[in-house]
């Protein structure tokens, strides 16, 4: 985040995550912390989908896959579905490891693909590992198939859970806020990790690919390692996500991983800003509050507006979010908070600009 | 400028919090003295199950009304019931929001929700805070076996609505040869499979098991493939919205064996959209036939004046959560959580659906099941299957 | 042996389904190369203005064959202005965007029109009320019936009339021109901006009567029904090679195939380890496969590697 370069900028900032989940449960109540641990979970999603696609510019609609490899990882080791109950610190990097796994084992076979053809073929990619957990309870019971998985072991290191409340000098602390700062940290991590990969060699490897694979080919990169690094890498967060959503939630099933989640998630990137660490943060943030402020005001608005409730507040709520889709993106069409780069390309570049408008739609890139 | 930042991060928080004052403040007791009891429902809205999830949301409203209408008290305080409906959008993420939504509100209690994927993963949070949930639906064994004290269903579960059926069709109806259709989803696969366990035990074979999606419409695949293997029964571990279509290219297809669902086909929709194939499906519900019993047709005559179309699932069952709920509030003489859910184990009443009494787990006690046929376009009891008769002392 | 021409049979005709959603969605793709993923919320609106007006129409008293084609019409008249103006508000001023904006422009339209109808139409499902029994035929032992049949035949008939509109057509000429090379195109007269338009009335057309035939051969209708469906005929216009006529009508045919027979016979293939529950599995795997045998759909032209 290049908002705030000055060190008491930093530190201010730092102050408000730290406050943040008790200002929110002093305001608002528990379960809008809930909702900040989700925010948190998907800003880690949506930021290693943007590797794949705001980085390297591959279109993936089945990211939602890794997800689920690590959320099964997670549950299926630390649950009595097997008697087996491994520690979070082992759990959770081997979530990440088998995605990671899973990710080039995607990335292998469909490197010759561009565009649309990749798009579709991800998402039966997606499809595909989400049905085999749907159906994986016969012949032999591995996955428990649509009942899912349920009392898995809290995220815990040795006896602290945080899963349970805590009373520290008379301060309550309970599983949500725990979970902010559990998630917190690894959403630091990610973005920390993605700011350096950004700057890398690999970053601009990457971006050479995205804006034109033939020259970036002829300059030397090896685009097959690049762009399986890339698949890899995005990959490997999802699997890190998947797994803290399982110790979070308790519960997994197979209807938490369906297309619509990977349909959210590269909202998430698209809209926040493709390629801006920044912009995918407030892409991730505005995702998982909106619907969830609608909820709140759809009824109100109009008991306020006409005087009574006339349309039904929850077809309203979804109405609103999609609403607020189309105008955000007509608004900014390249995201909320584009990259630097990407808005010198729309801004100034005036014969770059001539020349993409002459193509319509721009899409056979 | 970060101190300006900062400021206006502040103002943003004083705003809000302007915004959750306000919002508690416009829900002021009716009448000073009276106890405001809040009663949460957590269903799906929108999204493909909506239909039902409001079905779920009329008949919670319904008993709440009631309940104000006749006026209750608790431990000689008079009551205002409140509802507090939540929409979970059949997602077991969002059902978590909600129900930490609802404790935050602090609901006495609640009744939902729908399916098993979202009523479990939500129980955790009602059993950490101690509310009690009463489920008019969630049928997956597991939701009462995870040792919450605070859960409870009114619905019987898959083992037991599965047993019946299973004993209905290989005794009953004398099917020997049983083919059976999943439709992967908790309830779907959940019941087939308990109707497999009970219909083997009873001496049928289940010849073949086939599969498709609570998003399919297509079924002549699967249908093609059973008619070679030509079965005595069809039975499909589901909802109407894929029964409807499944029969139709059923009869289409020219098979003539006999079809079967859960309670998931037991809907007044089955009959309307099918039309002809409908006749001799057979399908379940769990209780005695709401028409048995005087507060039953009373109850479904009242919902269709209220809400201008028939009851679809589940609506008697909220009502009857409600009314068990308040019941063992007044034994207590108490709606606070802690106070009153001992007694809900203990409480028993004469629903709509049934006589709801507990067991030690939270299931509903017996677990009578009622068969029902399709004859000349209406739904007729065959039999009711297990279960302490109703109604008696 | 009978068993197998039924899946033959069941195969053609859900294929037929997809092709005609396809078709669509080539149309659009072909000229703009821009993915319509609201084209199958269009479809689940044509089927529900088309039960509204049938409906009306009958309890009008209404012959049935008037009937049906007034529905049919209202349907695509409807189904026509939706298209253009999703075109102008949510398509139109991104042309310049980067590729990614549509579509999630296109998947606000998706949730907006699913809204939309839900409050229309409400919660609950609906009876399609076609007036005619569909009578069944035997053939060879299998069993079709006249629906089925007319599914078939209309896919084709729309394939080959877009055929011909696109090739000895005026207005086929200028969508071609507008394909190849927009720029050039305008230069040489066309009004860009109007074949544009035209496309996506013509695609939503289809669409219309795509949602007429679907909701009158399943005989239901839910403001749910255009996801799954736009889903797989996306799937099968990749397939077949997206923006190619044939191929959106090739693909459509070949997954309904490889649907039915998959879950037909995956369980005998496998010795009973995989069963029908796999079928979509198995056709992504045909999918995959493939494609990467042939990068850009068995039909499709061989992508440039920049437009």
């Amino acid at each position: 985040m290049r908002l705030h370069r000055s060190s008491s900028g930093r530190f201010a900032f730092a102050a408000v995550l730290l406050v943040l989940p008790f200002v929110i449960d002093a305001l608002l109540g528990h379960g809008w912390v809930r909702i900040a641990d989700f925010a948190l979970l998907y800003i880690m999603l949506a930021l290693g989908l943007n590797i794949v696609v705001g980085y390297a510019g591959l279109l993936d609609l089945g990211y939602i896959a890794f997800f689920a490899v690590g959320a099964y990882t997670y549950a299926l080791l630390g649950s009595p579905q097997f008697g087996l109950h491994w520690p979070m610190w082992v759990v959770l990097p081997l979530g990440a490891l088998i995605a990671c796994g899973f990710g080039v084992l995607l990335g292998a076979p469909t490197l010759k693909l561009r565009g649309d053809y990749l798009a579709i073929v991800t998402l039966g990619f997606g499809e595909i590992i989400r049905i085999f957990l749907n159906n994986l309870n016969t012949p032999v019971n591995i996955t428990n198939g649509p009942q899912g998985i349920s009392a898995i072991d809290p995220l815990q290191i040795g006896s602290f859970s945080f899963g349970s409340s805590y009373e520290w000098l008379g301060f309550r602390v309970d599983d949500v806020h725990l979970h902010y700062y559990l998630f917190l940290a690894f959403t630091l991590l990610v973005i920390f990790v993605s700011r350096r990969l950004e700057d890398s060699r690999i970053g601009r490897a990457w971006v050479a690919i995205r804006e034109d694979e033939v020259a970036a080919s002829a300059m030397g990169i090896n685009t097959r390692n690049i762009k399986l690094l890339a698949f890899a890498m995005g990959a490997t967060f999802g699997g890190i996500s998947g797994g803290l959503f399982a110790g979070f939630q308790g519960f997994v099933s197979p209807e938490s991983f369906s297309l619509m989640e990977s349909v959210m998630v590269l909202c998430m990137v698209v809209l926040g800003g493709m390629g801006n660490v920044g912009g995918v943060v407030l892409g991730g943030i505005l995702l998982v509050v909106l619907p969830e402020l609608f909820r709140n005001a759809a009824g109100p608005v109009q008991q306020a507006l006409i005087g009574r409730v006339v349309l039904d507040p929850e077809s309203l709520r979804m109405l609103m979010f999609g609403m607020a889709l189309i105008l955000v993106m007509l608004w900014r069409p390249a995201g909320l908070w584009p990259s630097t780069q990407r808005r010198r390309e729309f801004a100034a570049e005036d014969s770059v600009l001539q020349q993409e408008q002459e193509t319509v739609y721009d899409a056979r890139k | 400028m970060p101190i300006n930042r900062f400021s206006l991060f502040v103002a943003f928080g004083i705003a809000l919090a302007g915004c959750g004052k306000s919002e508690t403040a416009s829900n002021p007791a009716p009448n000073s003295g009276e106890l405001v009891v809040r009663i949460g429902a957590a269903a799906p809205l929108t999204g493909p199950q909506a239909h039902i999830g409001k079905d779920n949301e009329n008949g919670t409203r319904m008993a709440i009304d009631d309940a104000n209408a006749r006026g209750v008290t608790i431990g000689g305080k008079k009551v205002h019931f409140e509802l507090l409906s939540e929409d979970d959008q059949t997602d077991p993420k969002t059902a978590t929001i909600v129900a930490q939504k609802l404790v935050d509100a602090k609901v006495n209690g609640v009744i939902g929700h729908l399916n098993s994927g979202t009523t479990i993963p939500a129980s955790a949070i009602y059993f950490k805070n101690g509310i009690p949930q009463i489920s008019p639906s969630a049928t997956a064994v597991r939701y009462t076996a995870q040792g919450y004290k605070t859960a409870f269903r009114v619905m019987a579960n898959d083992a037991q609505q599965g047993k019946a059926l299973g004993e209905f069709a290989a005794k009953v109806l004398g099917a020997k040869k049983i083919a059976v259709i999943d439709d992967r989803t908790a309830y779907g696969q959940g019941l087939a499979d308990e109707f497999v366990k009970s219909a083997e035990a009873n001496g049928a074979k289940v010849i073949v098991r086939e599969y498709t999606t609570d998003k399919a419409v297509d079924f002549t695949a699967v249908l093609t493939s059973i008619k070679g293997k030509q079965p005595d029964l069809l039975f499909f571990g589901g909802m109407d919205p894929q029964g409807v279509p499944m029969i139709k290219q059923l009869r289409a297809l020219g098979i003539k064996t006999q079809f079967m669902m859960g309670d998931g086909g037991y809907t007044p929709k089955l009959i309307e959209l099918a039309g002809d194939a409908a006749e001799g499906v057979y399908a379940s519900l769990p209780g005695v036939p709401l028409d048995n019993m005087s507060s039953g047709r009373d109850f479904s005559r009242r919902y269709e004046e209220r809400f201008h179309q028939p009851i679809q699932l589940y609506a008697p069952y909220c009502y009857d959560a409600v009314n068990v709920m308040i019941a063992a509030m007044q034994k207590a003489g108490s709606a606070e959580p802690e106070k009153y859910l001992p007694e809900i184990g203990k409480t028993e009443i004469d629903g709509v659906t049934a006589k709801i009494a507990f067991d030690e787990k939270g299931d509903i006690k017996g677990g009578a099941v009622t068969v029902y046929e399709v004859h000349q376009g209406k739904w007729h009891v065959v039999q009711t299957m297990g279960g302490a008769p109703a109604a008696k002392p | 042996m009978e068993i197998l021409l039924q899946q033959i049979i069941n195969g053609l005709v859900q294929g037929s389904v997809y092709a005609l959603v396809a078709l669509g969605y080539t149309m659009v793709y072909g000229i703009l190369g821009l993915i319509n993923f609201a084209h199958g919320e269009v479809v689940m609106i044509g089927a529900m203005i088309a039960m509204t007006v049938l409906q009306a129409l009958l309890t009008a008293a209404l012959t049935p064959v008037l009937a049906v084609l007034l529905s049919l019409l209202a349907a695509m008249a409807v189904c026509m202005a939706l298209g253009y103006s999703i075109e102008r508000i949510a398509y139109r001023p991104l042309r310049n965007a980067p590729r990614l904006a549509p579509l999630i422009t296109a998947i606000g339209v998706s949730i907006v029109l699913q809204n939309l109808a839900m409050m229309i139409w409400g919660r609950e499902y609906h009876a399609f009320p076609l007036p005619f029994n569909s009578t069944s035929h035997q053939l060879g032992g299998a069993i079709v019936n006249d629906v089925q049949i007319a599914i078939v035949i209309i896919a084709l008939l729309i394939m080959s009339t877009l055929m011909w509109l696109v090739h000895r057509t005026r207005m086929g000429r200028a969508m071609r021109a507008v394909s190849e090379n927009p720029a050039a195109a305008a230069l040489m007269g066309v009004d860009i901006n109007r074949v544009i338009s035209v496309t996506f009335m013509l695609g939503s057309a289809l669409a219309a009567v795509a949602g007429f035939m679907v909701s009158a051969n399943y005989g239901i209708v839910h403001y749910y029904m255009g996801f799954m469906l736009g889903l797989k005929a996306f799937t099968a216009a990749v397939l077949g090679g997206i923006g190619n006529l044939r191929g959106a009508m090739l693909g459509g045919v070949l997954l309904g195939l490889i649907e039915s027979l998959g879950a037909g016979y995956i369980g005998d293939i496998t010795g009973g380890f995989l069963g029908s529950n796999y079928q979509d599995v198995f056709a992504f795997f045909v999918l995959i496969a493939v494609l990467i045998l042939r990068p850009s759909g068995l039909l499709g032209e061989k992508l440039a590697e920049r437009a």
